[in-house]
């Protein structure tokens, strides 16, 4: 078994959902009342796959304006982009254009990329066309999702396509990739009878295995 | 042309009161004023090394506020802080600042998508009905209202801003008018209302207030405003935004932090930290204190570049760590404090975050590792660099930091604290006193017990506070300072004092007699050098 880690950085316009999106994610909740983010969050994460365990390390950016400048350190030597846009703020989505400009121009390795419109629970106020959507995703090589952080619908999906394209990067041409870090795990005799067959995250897997709970830190962030 | 009409604070005439004073004039050493009190022999929680700056008076508090980050003095400082110690550092290269040139453009340029993002944002919480025709704004205590000197409302306490684009404009034109003459207008008084006024850099800053709080002290809180807005910003991207575009729109780069000085003008009416310049620490057994500073100094102290470690809890100080020849004003700490107190989502993860002290270096951010402890511990530490890529380094060292104190009962401790109601003055064995206030002028740290009836609702709370600032201003009156008040109220008696050690504010049950009330404030000083190491940090750790 092998263990990836990557370092995936959260982008997009404020108030998008970057945050509730992750803490939807790795904190099981939603809260109204989130503050907007001040620089960055860092969270770890596993997600377990058939053939790779996959170590994610979530950069969550500020979206404002001020912030802008900074986002430099965060995306560097980043091997997967969660870009996130509001379903129903077209702005937002435009702005996403801006960010894979940016990425391309600064970031050489091959990366992750994946698209998230947000907010699927306000239908009725919807902005962006699905189609669009997905049309601007393949265009630029990325997956496209629909997501509510809210209703926690889609959420578990957009992680697991960063886990599935980290582990294919990291199978396919190992010597480009410089800053993923692959290793082949010293339990994977240990723990791979208890592996899942399906992917699924990590949580649900943790009181199967003693190994998993000697071997693993819950994340940090919880 | 100056508008300052000195108001006549109505209790000074009024027969009830008796004022006993004596000038700062009078001779330095054992002062004997009125009923024999005399300068005390002890100077309780004094100590010769602190971590914080002090000042010796209030006047020079305030100035000393505003001046470090006037332009004048911008101009004349060549070097900042931040780059100061970068440079010393000499293997690790002096990033840029975080501001880059093309960022700026990016800044100006009046098509980028992110603007009607805002003006949505602003439009949808803005009020539907015009605040100057509603009564509830009128009738609110204290305005506070941010603009630019073009007149652009920046920040208003009481509504959206947008609504009140008129009014900004007079207060503009209040202030250029009387520029013209090449004077400054700092406050006009109607009535019970007070408007004070500060011109900073290219901001002007406003407090519209019914309370009894004085001139110096409403600019002192606009100069935290002030001060608020410079540590989201540096006082450099604040000059060159406006240097660029004279009628640029601020409230794009504060979106997200209106929050921060919406919280830290609450905070102020409700603590007494900010008018006395000082810090309150959490009270912990001083081995306990010891052993928490030692275990970051020895997990910290090989990390170049770090400048301070801080550790919160309750929103007082458990310890600080600081790098040698470096000091914290407190004005910086109260930022950091309101940051802390304001903001959630520290609690959820850990965060890489770019602050500003402004007394620390106006002009630079340093980069702050923000963590709570644990989930069993809500103590907030931060670690403050120079160095934007030690995130991981700095993560590792609280994990190591948090493994220790837990080892050693230290979490265990805090917590305990931490959940222990404060100590009230009845349960010190001064039934006669209410209440008190303890600032050692030494180390810049005050003291104060728990709240007891009839300060246990948020009003009384309050009215006590303004209380204390009424004496707070006349002890520190530029024109006439004081060093001792008695002053019998209708619902208590105030005593002040003030000490070349420390400042004194107590509350007494409104018919206590001068002897007793003399006899009680020995009694408390006595407790207080007796606990004085579980109040006050006594030492200055450094790395």
């Amino acid at each position: 078994m092998r263990t990836v880690e990557g370092k995936v950085v959260v982008l997009g316009s404020q108030g998008v959902g970057k945050t509730s999106m992750i803490v939807r994610y790795v904190g099981k909740m939603f809260n109204h009342h989130i503050n907007p983010t001040i620089g960055a969050s860092f969270f770890t994460c596993k997600v377990n796959l058939e053939e790779a365990r996959v170590k994610l390390q979530v950069w969550d950016t500020a979206g404002q304006e001020r912030f802008r400048s900074m986002a430099p350190m965060y995306y560097r030597s980043a091997n997967a982009a969660l870009l996130v846009f509001d379903l129903t703020q077209y702005n937002t989505f435009t702005a996403i254009k801006t960010w894979v400009n940016e990425l391309r121009r600064n970031i050489e390795g091959p990366m992750v990329l994946v698209l998230v419109g947000n907010k699927s629970d306000l239908e009725n106020q919807r902005k962006v066309d699905p189609e669009e959507g997905r049309k601007y995703a393949v265009n630029i090589g990325a997956t496209y999702y629909e997501t509510s952080a809210l209703q926690n619908e889609g959420i578990e999906q957009v992680f697991l396509a960063i886990a599935i394209g980290l582990a294919k990067l990291s199978s396919g041409s190992r010597d480009l990739m410089t800053s993923l870090r692959v290793y082949d795990s010293v339990s994977s005799g240990l723990s791979s009878p208890d592996m899942p067959l399906s992917p699924s995250s990590e949580e649900s897997t943790t009181d199967k295995s003693i190994a998993f709970a000697i071997q693993e830190r819950p994340p940090a962030c919880c | 042309m100056l508008w300052n009409v000195n108001r006549k604070r109505k209790f000074i005439n009024s027969g009830k009161t008796k004022v006993f004073s004596c000038s700062a004039m009078a001779t330095k050493e054992t002062v004997s004023v009125g009923d024999g009190i005399a300068e005390p022999g002890i100077e309780p929680g004094a100590s010769a090394e602190t971590m914080l700056v002090t000042t010796d008076s209030f006047e020079e508090y305030e100035q000393e506020m505003s001046s470090s980050i006037d332009d004048k003095h911008m101009k004349e400082s060549t070097t900042s802080t931040i780059s100061e110690i970068q440079e010393e550092v000499q293997d690790i290269p002096v990033t840029p600042t975080p501001t880059s040139p093309v960022d700026l453009k990016k800044v100006a340029s009046p098509d980028d998508p992110e603007l009607e993002d805002i003006s949505y944002q602003f439009g949808q919480t803005s009020l539907d009905v015009d605040p100057l025709r509603s009564k509830a704004w009128l009738a609110q205590k204290k305005h506070v209202f941010v603009l630019s000197q073009a007149g652009k409302p920046i920040y208003s306490r009481h509504s959206s801003e947008d609504k009140l684009v008129t009014v900004m404009g007079v207060m503009q034109a209040l202030v250029s008018f009387v520029q013209d003459g090449n004077d400054m207008i700092r406050s006009v008084h109607a009535g019970d209302t007070n408007f004070v006024f500060v011109v900073k850099g290219p901001l002007i800053l406003v407090s519209v207030s019914k309370t009894l709080e004085s001139v110096p002290q409403l600019v002192l809180q606009l100069t935290y405003v002030y001060n608020q807005i410079l540590s989201v910003l540096t006082q450099s991207q604040l000059t060159r935004v406006y240097d660029q575009r004279r009628n640029f729109d601020l409230r794009r780069l504060l979106t997200g932090s209106e929050r921060l000085i919406d919280h830290l003008l609450n905070f102020m009416d409700r603590e007494p930290a900010f008018f006395l310049g000082a810090v309150k620490c959490l009270p912990l057994l001083p081995s306990m204190r010891d052993s928490i500073t030692q275990t970051i100094v020895q997990t910290c102290g090989k990390i170049k570049n770090l400048v301070f470690a801080i550790l919160l809890a309750n929103n007082q100080l458990v310890t600080l760590v600081r790098m040698k020849k470096y000091f914290i004003h407190p004005a910086d700490l109260h930022l950091i404090q309101n940051l802390v107190d304001s903001s959630e989502s520290f609690k959820s993860a850990e965060s890489w975050t770019p602050i500003c002290l402004p007394k620390f270096d106006s002009n630079g951010f340093m980069h702050g590792h923000v963590s709570y402890l644990a989930e069993d511990c809500q103590a907030c530490l931060l670690l403050l660099t120079v160095d934007r890529d030690v995130f991981f380094t700095l993560s590792d060292a609280k994990q190591k930091i948090v493994e220790k104190l837990r080892r050693t009962n230290c979490l265990e401790a805090i917590n305990e604290s931490m959940n222990k109601t404060s100590v009230t003055t009845g349960e010190i064995g001064l039934p006669e006193m209410r209440h008190v206030l303890y600032k050692c002028r030494s180390t810049a740290q005050f003291w104060s017990p728990g709240f007891q009836s009839p300060y246990t609702t948020d009003e009384e709370v309050e009215r006590l506070l303004g209380l204390y600032q009424c004496l707070h201003h006349r002890l520190h009156a530029p024109s006439r300072p004081l060093k001792l008040i008695f002053q019998q109220l209708d619902k208590e008696t105030m005593l002040a004092w003030v000490t070349s050690g420390f400042e004194l504010y107590v509350t007494f049950e409104p018919l206590v007699t001068k002897p007793d009330a003399i006899n009680s404030v020995s009694k408390l000083l006595k407790w207080i050098k007796k606990e004085e190491e579980r109040l006050f940090i006594l030492n200055s750790p450094t790395f």
